[in-house]
């Protein structure tokens, strides 16, 4: 009995040819990503001495390193929550423009230009000298300069300025992919501003505001070099992508450095895990106005 | 379009409208405080400058030698992006035509470096090209920096490849086009669009890249962003106008590449990926 060729089934799974086309890509990762991460988890457990385990009880009962998880959380999530609070309704105003393109232009410029720059502008523009505090000396808000960098707050500075324009553009791609019919058929059917809002866009907005709040998220939970830059990093703003640094290429115990880098990506996942799992239990499906 | 005419709302308009103005004059503002004191001869004290001048950008470019930082800076960047752009396109075209068995569980590799932070696979990745004696190379830097740019190529071009008719493919198959020829003369220029928006995003960040370049810059291998960020750490050793001068240089030479970038794509797609295309 003589079926298909082997290439014939395995055509018929969609493996062919063209399907081999995937296999340089999933070298190069395997190459760069996925061998480095096991071989960095392996790393991890085999520390300089100690038990296999013992970089991550070091971690765990050294207060001066655990704490940089709660300064890191202290940063990135009211950041991430104050960004996603000013997008949404600055991407509903914005949506209703019809000239966005230079808007979207000016915000684009501090995501591409990366903290390192924002930081050092930061420095001078947030200074006691400098233009931020003269202007609100001069309208009558402050007496004297509040100390503004080499702090909590020079961070939170950095972190709205590149991550409220990349939670806003995120936003703005999902609020101007909802069909205006939809919100015009509220209108139409007597719902007040405040309701097509709560009842129409809010419940479809959903899944992508968890995806905006997940990535803006990541962005602030990885500051590193504006905390050193603009922070204390010593201080309030040791994040504890700092600690992984100093451990790998300070202290060059790259065993430890690799383990607090695995801490870090857990810490991030299960928020980021938690936020998308929440995500589920809303509304999901087209945003069009059409028949699907 | 609907306008609600009532108090409340007209309120709640102009108070959106304010915060973002503010935003836009603050950020403006970061940007112009580098500016300008890239050009002043001493600013201390006041809103202005005492003086202009342009000596700081002749001192930057000496002190911090950057004739050969944006060399290198240009090499290991246009490496990344032919390396980047060459694999992941053949990958993307693959992911987009054929269904096969573990496709999610490939997508889900290529999603990964998107989603951890950057330095969580950095630190062992670095670890282990110090290991092969790559750390602080030219191919180290281009390596680590690959890790990020090929999975985000891949991405961009996904939906792109997906929007081109199959059939058209097959028609120049009925025709006799052989898989050469049919490449060169059918795929390329209909996918050259998305390519050229997809490498010049990518171009783009790994300019901005700090974080993986500075875990494996050598001495020679110093990108402009990590050179920078040097000279910010221990400012004081030099005129803040002359730090400046590099900050409005590495800005500009991002810029040029982003302007570029924006004949192709629109803002919301550089963070977006590729939204708009999906939906036409």
């Amino acid at each position: 009995m003589s079926g298909p060729s082997l290439g014939t089934r395995l055509a018929a799974r969609g493996i062919d040819g063209t399907t081999l086309l995937v296999l340089p890509g999933i070298a190069v990762m395997v190459a760069l990503f996925v061998y480095p991460f096991l071989y960095g988890i392996v790393d991890s457990l085999t520390p300089k001495e100690g038990v296999w385990y013992s970089n991550y009880t070091r971690f765990f009962s050294d207060r001066f390193q655990y704490g940089t998880i709660a300064a890191t959380l202290w940063l990135a999530l009211p950041v991430t929550i104050l960004n996603m609070a000013l997008a949404l309704p600055i991407a509903f105003r914005v949506r209703l423009m019809n000239r966005q393109r230079l808007l979207t232009t000016i915000l684009v410029l501090p995501v591409t230009l990366g903290t390192v720059f924002v930081a050092d502008g930061l420095l001078t523009f947030l200074g006691p000298q400098g233009w931020f505090n003269r202007t609100l000396i001069l309208v009558g808000i402050l007496d004297a300069p509040v100390k503004l960098t080499n702090n909590y707050w020079g961070v939170f500075a950095s972190l709205l300025i590149t991550g409220f324009p990349f939670a806003f553009l995120l936003t703005l791609s999902y609020v101007t992919g909802i069909d205006p019919a939809i919100e015009q058929a509220a209108a139409t059917l007597g719902a007040k501003p405040r309701q097509r809002f709560m009842r129409v866009f809010l419940p479809l907005l959903v899944p992508g505001l968890a995806v905006t709040f997940c990535l803006s998220f990541v962005q602030a939970f990885a500051v590193f070099p504006s905390a050193v830059l603009l922070g204390a990093p010593a201080g309030a703003t040791r994040v504890i992508s700092i600690a992984a640094y100093q451990a790998a290429f300070e202290q060059y115990d790259h065993s430890m450095g690799t383990a607090i880098a695995i801490i870090m990506g857990v810490v991030e996942l299960v928020i980021v895990v938690a936020v998308l799992g929440l995500r589920s239990f809303f509304y999901r499906g087209p945003a069009g106005g059409t028949k699907g | 379009m609907i306008r609600d005419q009532g108090i409340g709302s007209k309120l709640w308009r102009f108070a959106v409208w304010a915060l973002a103005g503010l935003f836009v004059l603050n950020l403006l503002a970061v940007i112009a405080a580098v500016l300008v004191n890239s050009f002043a001869t001493r600013w201390l004290g006041t809103w202005l400058p005492a003086g202009w001048t342009t000596r700081w950008y002749f001192d930057a470019w000496r002190e911090f030698q950057l004739s050969n930082v944006v060399l290198v800076t240009f090499q290991i960047v246009f490496t990344v992006v032919l390396i980047s752009g060459i694999v992941g396109v053949v990958t993307a075209y693959a992911l987009a035509r054929r269904d096969f068995p573990g496709k999610r569980a490939v997508i889900l590799l290529f999603l990964l470096p998107l989603l951890i932070p950057p330095l969580t696979y950095g630190i062992p990745l670095a670890t282990v090209l110090y290991q092969v004696g790559l750390g602080g190379s030219f191919w180290g830097v281009v390596f680590i920096n690959v890790v990020p740019s090929l999975p985000f190529v891949i991405l961009v071009m996904i939906p792109f490849i997906e929007q081109i008719d199959p059939r058209i493919e097959a028609a120049a198959r009925v025709f006799g086009a052989g898989t050469g020829s049919l490449f060169l003369r059918i795929l390329l220029p209909l996918l050259l669009p998305g390519m050229l928006a997809a490498l010049l995003l990518v171009l783009v960040r790994t300019i901005a890249m700090f974080e993986l370049t500075f875990l494996v810059a050598g001495p020679t291998t110093q990108t402009l962003v990590v050179s920078l960020y040097y000279a910010v750490f221990a400012s004081g050793v030099r005129a803040g106008q002359s730090i400046d001068a590099m900050a409005v240089i590495y800005m500009v030479t991002t810029l040029f590449w982003l302007v570029l970038a924006l004949q192709f794509v629109s803002p919301t797609q550089i963070v977006a990926r590729a939204k708009q295309q999906q939906a036409a």
